[in-house]
Formats: structure tokens, C-alpha cells, sequence
């Protein structure tokens, strides 16, 4: 029982057998969900094995806690699937060579200037819930704060545990500001359970023990062209959505560095763009609309984009730890 | 005097590699992090919560289990045998797999609330403090009636023929046979919970419902991941391992062999005279059919609701299958050769008791770290891949086949030690002729939980996963992870399908081994 939170010790012995074959190896670490049959990571090493002449290998576990463990002596040439939350800690370790891309037509809502992690894919977190048996959904966050404590039951993500979880953190930290502990007091009562993960809480979501489930507005596409089913629905509020984008970045210490730069380029290609919508069910990160696939164009979306640069995140989220573990204890 | 030092020798070579892999990790982690760091507020309300819930969930297991092992000591009916192995499938479930049966009887969309619904009842919720007490029991209280049941089968038959015989009422059978049992195997009962519940992570996390439910695994986590602060991680490691080793004390001191002496062998087989009576029957009947409801029905919902995505299963799914069997067979077989010399020696001396308790007190997140950090200068941690796989398995399945053995071992060596001496019977042949067939049962029963830990177990294969190997419960979480929640029901219908008939047959060989 205890034993799958190893996963995040960092430990992460490996088993990446070194291949004994002539091509140059490029090592990715990766989280686990992304090298995943279901994930982007298979098609991602087949189409850049086409072009780089080398082997590519996945190293899947808990990636930015590894680097950190092993320093200078890293056998990574490329962290993929980092969130913003670790971006700070990163940096400082002065592991990270810049990304050397073009990041001024993105297409994301947030203008990205980061000379070091580039992201590849996008989405913004959204409560989602399933309109055939939640009648009347909150129309703004306030709504969602102010409803009658049994008008819905959500689930939501731990935030020392879960991306999704210290996203939402910052979410109601940027709304509400000096107020975020009265929101959270107000959102408390509604909150049927807090999860270690995303899985256990879409879980609860799908299996209908909750009502509503803290999730991306992304979310939806999923059932929609995976399941043909259309019930499930995000939120969208006028007060904004928080953004989440995720990060890839090369390493100093590369023993490839121009395979690792051919990398960071295959990124941004439309090809690899392409497969993100649907492999890992985001935005991807350098994509024209009107080539998205079509339920990803008619997604609802937020008006407004809300977004904490890394330097006032990392200085808010001890606070806002405390005012939320305050909040709940009540 | 050579002969003591070479009876030792095994045992002492495990507990030296126990402690290395448990105390070595957690050094290796505070030595990187420049020391241990101070406890917050916040860690403290951790330990406390921690210590409360691991105290209620061993407490009330225990006395739980006791009118259920009674009953199903007494009494003999049709799949009474099926039955006690499929109690004890909630232990060896994946946490989250057995997390989302409960849900589905005790939820808000559960079962009971719907069969309470037309009453006008109250809906009942299983989200706090007492929910994950709920959860702890419903995992635990199988291993607290197995081990139970295991010492009401130790006491010879002859017994309680002699209580029949001299006539003995309820409250005389309970004084002189049944409460010198339980005082020697509650204790080590309640220790093994008290400690599996000390390091729970996700059940506290996810039925807790919130931060008040924060135990010291969560705190360490924390520390880890959201803090950065290796030292406090440490820290907070440290003291899980004292209050493990006190609690272990305690429990020791406590403790005290039954000393029955030995009967005829015979199986031990219910005494009429002893189980007459409407009333007990009436009473074991329900202890009975209330433990298997509670039990059973969240493992029924579990299995019910992946069995239709069974035949849509991906591919990938039968070579991850084949992976975790195999582990879990190998490090059943590391398991078994750890912990019964840990097990033999560890009646007599204490610091074995310790050692084989160890990798239950630590934090798994500590000492996973800790292991890649003294690794690493030496080899390439990633071509230790399998063999850490399976020692990990097997670490942590050390502390329940050790706790199981005891108390036979115990029996054993009151009953025949004078009659194996003075025969003149050691070593090796005392191993084949008297240890291993008298242990034939308690080992088939860690060998089966040994097997469904390993089988069952996410964490491990995720650390040195290379994105391609995979094991049966890497690939469910990695199908729910991907909004796959039908295949992977599926996959946890496999899983619940494959580890309990795993389980089911290492117990059953090791009662068609027993002799008596």
C-alpha cells in the first residue's frame, strides 16, 4: 500500500539497459502517463527515429525529482512533461540550456518568453461535470462559492500531491487574492474529497460519486471523440481560467547536444504538434486553429486566460498552502 | 557454542541487510540534504492524526476479528475454506482498486445509501476521519482474523477435549485456552496494523476528505515534492521508525507464548459440547455473514463493474500480466528465505524482530531515494532494475510472514525443542523434518501474501519502468490516467481475479502440506 509512492521517491532505477547498438542514444525522461501506449510518447520516438538516425529511449518516472538526485550526472538529454510548478527549482539548479526556439507565434493565450523551457502542449483547469445530471451548473466561480453547501458535491486534487491540485491553488489565489481563504472556506463544504491524483478524482467523477471533478476544459474532447458522448461538460466562468501549460527542456550536460537540439525542434514541428490534441487531449502548443481536430475547435472556451509568472507562483504557494489547509481544517 | 553462532548466522545476515537497505537509505537522504531539518506545526497534527487513526484501525480490527475467527474456528459448513481465503482478498488488493469498491458500497451513489434511501434515512458518508478508520479496517481486519484463526488452530485438540470433558462452561473454555492464545497473538496482530496504517498514504488522502486527514507519509511526501526540503523528509522518516520500534517494544513486552504443549497432531476440529447452544450459534452465524458482507461486497463491486470491459482489454495487458507473475513468484520465493530464518531466530532475540519489522516502518518515499543515492556512485542504478524490483516486493513482504510465523514458531519451539534436542535433531534435518512441515500452513499463507503484494504492488515497477515494461497494476493506472476508467475496471477485474488465485493457491498448498 505504500509502495506506489515510491514512484515519487525519485528513486527511479531505471531500466533503460543501455543499448548496445551503434546509433547515438538520446535519453528522454518523461512522466509516466506520456510513455504510455496512450500516450503521445510512442508516436513521438517513431516519427523522430525517422529523422534523427538514432535510438530514442523513454525513461519514464518522476522527472524533474530524478535530475535533481543525480546533478551534473545526468543521463538525460531531454526533461519532458514538466509543469510550471517545478520550473523555479529547475532553473536554479543551472542544469537547463536554453530551448534556442522561436517562441513569439505560439498559439496559446499567454505570451511565452521563457528562453529555457518551451512548452509543447496547453490547457486550462475547469471543473467539469456531467449535464444530464447536474441540472443547474455554476455560471461563474462566484456561483460555484456561493451555491447551497448540497447543491453538488466536487472532487478535487491535493495540491502537495497533484499539478492539477496547486494549479487550482493559484486559480482562486489569483481571483480572490487577500479573500482566498474565505473562498476556499466557502467552497469547503461542497468539496466531497480530496485525492492524491488526477486518476482517482476523474475516477470518482465518471463512476458518479461526484458531481463535479477538478479537471481541464480539455476534458471533454475526450469523451466526445473517444466515446461519443457528450454529457460531460466543462464549467466555463467569466472570471477567468488558470493555464497549465507543460514543458520540455534539453540539457547542459548532453552528451548529443545537436541531437537534443534536433529535438527541441521536432517539438515544435507540425508533426509532432498534430498528434498532441488527441494523444495527450491538450492544446498543442504551436498549432493554427482550423488545423485542430473539429471538436477541439468547438470547444467551449474561457474569455479569459489567468496565468502567475513563476517567480509570484512560487512566492504565493506557501501561503496559499497554509490559508487552504486553514480553510478545510475548519 | 559454534553450533549457536552458525544457528544465528543466516538471520543475522538478513538483519544486517534489512537494516542496511532501511537505515543506510534514510542516512543516505539526510547526509545529501546537509542534516535534518526542524518539524513544522502542520507535521506535528500530522504525527498525531497518523498515531490516532494506526491506534483506532489496530484496535478495532482486533476486536472485530475475534468473534469472526471464533465463529469460523467452531463452526464447519459448506465453502468454509473458500470463504476464509476470500476474506482475505481487501489485503492483497492494489489500494486504489479497493478504494473505488468502497466507494461503491459505502459512497454517496453507493449501495447502502441506496438500500437506505426508501427508508427516509439519512445518506451516510464515508469522507473523513471515520471513513478512513472504515477503509483501515476493511483492509486489515482479514489479516488480524487470519492471524487469530491461525492460533485458535494451534491449540491442540486434546485441549479442548479435556475442557469438554471436565465439563467446562463458555467462561471457563475463554479463561484457560482462548485468553492465553489471544495474549500471545493480539499483540504482534495489532502491531502488524498499527504499522501498515502508520505509512498510509492514498486511503487517508482520498477518504479523508481534506487536509485534516494529513498523515506523516503525506507530510514526508510533501516535504519531498511541494517543499523541497530533503531534511525535513528525513526527519519526519525518523521519527516513523521510532515510533515503529516503540510500538514494537510495547508489543513484545506484552506478548507471552501460550505454551499449550503438544497434542496428538490431530487436526484441530470443533468440539460439539463447546459450540452447542441456539444463542452461540446464532451469534457466530452473524459474526459470520456480517464479516463476509463487509468483506465481500466491495470486492463483489469491484469485480462486477470491470467484468464487462474483461473481453475488451488491450493487447498490452497479457505481457504486463505475464511480467507481474513472474515477479510476484520470485519474490515470494526471496520473501519465504528472508523471513522464516529472520522468523526462527527472532522468538529468541529481539534485534531479529526488529530487523524483519524495519521495512514496514520506513517511508517508502525516503527510502526509494535513499537507495538510488548510495547506489548511484557505485553502478548504474538502471541495471539493477529487476533485482531492486523484486528485493523491494520482498522487503516489504518480510514484516507480515515474519508477524504470521511467530506465533506458530513460538508453539513450536515450546512443544518440541527438548524432544528435537535429545534426539538430537538440528540443522538441516530439523529444518525438513520438524520446522518446515509444522510451518507448512502459516508459510503457505505469507507465501499466497507474499505473492498478492508483489502482485498488487503499483509503486515499485513505476520507479524502474523504461515506458515499455510494465506490470498488470503500472498498466491500470496508466489506463486510468488516460481517461481509460472502463478498461482499466477491466484490468482491475483481471488483477483482483489473478492475485487472489495466486493467493488462494499457495495457502491451500500450504494446508495439504501440513501434516496434521
Amino acid at each position: 500500500m505504500k509502495t506506489h509512492l515510491m514512484l515519487a521517491g525519485a528513486l527511479s532505477l531505471i531500466a533503460t539497459m543501455a543499448a548496445a547498438e551503434d546509433k547515438p542514444v538520446l535519453t528522454v525522461y518523461a512522466p509516466d502517463y506520456f510513455t504510455s501506449d496512450w500516450g503521445p510518447g510512442p508516436a513521438i520516438e517513431k516519427g523522430f527515429e525517422a529523422i534523427c538516425d538514432c535510438d530514442l529511449k523513454f525513461v519514464a518516472g518522476d522527472v524533474l525529482p530524478r535530475i535533481l538526485l543525480e546533478g551534473d550526472k545526468t543521463q538525460a538529454d531531454i526533461a519532458i512533461g514538466l509543469n510550471t510548478d517545478v520550473t523555479a527549482k529547475a532553473r536554479a539548479t543551472g542544469l537547463f540550456a536554453p530551448h534556442n526556439e522561436d517562441t513569439s507565434n505560439l498559439t496559446m493565450p499567454v505570451k511565452w518568453t521563457d528562453p529555457i523551457f518551451l512548452p509543447f502542449d496547453w490547457s486550462e483547469l475547469a471543473f467539469v461535470y456531467d449535464k444530464t445530471k447536474l441540472k443547474t451548473p455554476p455560471k461563474s466561480f462566484e456561483e460555484l462559492l456561493d451555491a447551497p453547501k448540497d447543491a453538488y458535491k466536487i472532487v478535487i486534487e491535493d495540491p502537495r500531491s497533484s499539478i492539477a491540485g496547486l494549479s487550482l491553488l493559484l486559480w482562486v489565489k489569483d481571483i480572490y487574492g487577500d479573500k482566498a481563504e474565505q473562498a476556499w472556506e466557502k467552497m469547503a463544504p461542497k468539496v466531497l474529497t480530496v485525492t492524491p491524483g488526477w486518476s482517482e478524482a476523474y475516477g470518482m467523477f465518471t463512476d458518479g460519486e461526484a458531481d463535479m471533478v477538478l479537471s481541464y476544459v480539455t476534458s471533454p474532447a475526450y469523451h466526445i471523440m473517444a466515446e461519443k458522448d457528450d454529457s460531460k461538460v466543462a464549467a466555463i466562468f467569466p472570471e477567468g481560467h488558470y493555464f497549465t501549460p507543460e514543458l520540455v527542456a534539453q540539457l547542459k550536460t548532453s552528451k548529443h547536444p545537436e541531437l537534443a537540439q534536433k529535438f527541441m525542434d521536432y517539438v515544435l514541428s507540425p508533426e509532432f504538434q498534430g498528434m498532441i490534441a488527441t494523444a495527450n487531449w491538450s492544446f498543442p502548443a504551436k498549432l493554427p486553429h482550423d488545423q485542430l481536430p473539429e471538436v477541439f475547435q468547438t470547444l467551449p472556451m474561457p474569455d479569459k486566460t489567468l496565468y502567475l509568472g513563476e517567480d509570484e507562483a512560487e512566492k504565493l504557494r506557501g501561503p496559499a498552502l497554509d490559508e487552504w489547509q486553514r480553510a478545510f481544517a475548519k | 557454542m559454534a553450533t549457536r553462532l552458525r544457528e544465528i548466522t543466516p538471520a543475522a545476515l538478513a538483519s544486517a541487510a534489512l537494516a542496511a537497505l532501511v537505515l543506510g537509505a534514510l542516512a543516505a537522504v539526510a547526509i545529501r540534504a546537509g542534516g535534518l531539518t526542524g518539524l513544522r506545526a502542520t507535521d506535528l497534527a500530522a504525527i498525531r492524526f497518523t498515531l490516532w487513526q494506526a491506534a483506532l484501525s489496530a484496535l478495532l480490527s482486533c476486536l472485530l476479528a475475534i468473534p469472526v475467527a471464533r465463529a469460523l474456528h467452531r463452526r464447519r459448513f459448506p465453502g468454509r475454506g473458500l470463504l476464509i481465503s476470500l476474506l482475505g482478498a481487501p489485503f492483497i488488493l492494489p489500494v486504489i482498486v479497493a478504494v473505488f469498491g468502497l466507494i461503491a458500497v459505502f459512497g454517496r451513489r453507493g449501495l447502502v445509501n441506496a438500500a437506505l434511501a426508501p427508508f427516509g434515512v439519512e445518506p451516510i458518508s464515508i469522507y473523513g476521519a471515520h471513513g478512513v478508520i472504515i477503509a483501515h479496517v476493511f483492509f486489515n481486519l482479514p489479516l488480524a482474523t487470519r492471524m487469530i484463526l491461525h492460533g485458535w488452530e494451534a491449540i491442540p485438540t486434546e485441549r479442548f477435549r479435556l475442557a469438554a470433558s471436565l465439563r467446562f462452561g463458555p467462561a471457563e473454555v475463554t479463561r484457560h485456552l482462548e485468553r492465553p492464545m489471544l495474549r500471545a497473538v493480539l499483540p504482534g496482530a495489532s502491531l502488524a496494523i498499527f504499522l501498515v496504517c502508520l505509512t498510509s498514504f492514498a486511503v487517508a488522502l482520498t477518504l479523508g476528505g481534506g487536509p485534516r486527514a494529513t498523515t506523516v507519509e503525506l507530510a514526508i511526501y510533501q516535504a519531498f515534492r511541494f517543499d523541497f526540503d530533503m531534511g525535513r523528509a528525513a526527519s519526519l522518516a525518523l521519527v516513523q521508525v521510532a515510533i515503529s520500534v516503540t510500538a514494537l517494544l510495547i508489543a513484545a513486552r506484552v506478548t507471552t507464548p501460550a505454551s499449550f504443549g503438544a497434542g496428538h497432531d490431530r487436526t484441530s476440529l470443533p468440539i460439539p459440547q463447546l459450540s452447542v447452544g441456539a444463542g452461540r450459534a446464532t451469534l457466530d452465524a452473524l459474526a459470520i455473514l456480517l464479516a463476509a458482507a463487509f468483506l465481500l461486497a466491495p470486492i463483489g463491486a469491484v469485480f462486477a463493474r470491470g467484468l464487462p470491459a474483461l473481453p475488451e482489454l488491450p493487447a498490452m495487458i497479457w505481457p504486463a500480466t505475464l511480467t507481474s507473475l513472474g515477479i510476484a513468484l520470485a519474490s515470494t520465493l526471496v520473501t519465504l528465505i528472508i523471513a522464516l530464518p529472520l522468523a526462527l531466530a527472532a522468538t529468541r532475540h529481539r534485534w531479529a524482530e526488529i530487523a524483519a519489522m524495519l521495512p514496514m516502518t520506513a517511508s517508502a518515499l525516503v527510502m526509494g531515494t535513499g537507495a538510488f543515492l548510495i547506489a548511484r556512485p557505485f553502478v548504474n542504478p538502471t541495471s539493477l532494475a529487476l533485482p531492486m524490483v523484486l528485493l523491494t516486493n520482498a522487503a516489504l513482504s518480510i514484516p507480515f510472514a515474519t508477524r504470521i510465523l511467530m506465533p506458530e514458531i513460538r508453539t513450536l519451539q515450546a512443544d518440541y525443542d527438548r524432544l528435537a534436542a535429545s534426539l538430537g535433531l538440528r540443522g538441516l534435518a530439523r529444518l525438513r523434518l520438524l520446522t518446515l512441515p509444522r510451518l507448512a500452513r502459516p508459510l503457505g499463507f505469507s507465501a499466497g501474501l507474499a505473492a498478492a503484494f508483489s502482485m498488487g504492488d503499483l509503486g515499485v515497477i513505476t520507479l524502474f519502468s523504461d515506458g515499455q515494461t510494465r506490470t498488470l497494476p503500472l498498466a491500470l493506472f496508466q489506463l486510468m490516467g488516460s481517461y481509460r476508467m472502463d478498461q482499466a475496471a477491466g484490468a482491475a477485474t483481471l488483477l483482483l481475479t489473478l492475485t487472489f488465485a495466486l493467493f488462494w493457491a499457495l495457502d491451500r498448498a500450504g494446508h495439504h502440506a501440513d501434516p496434521r
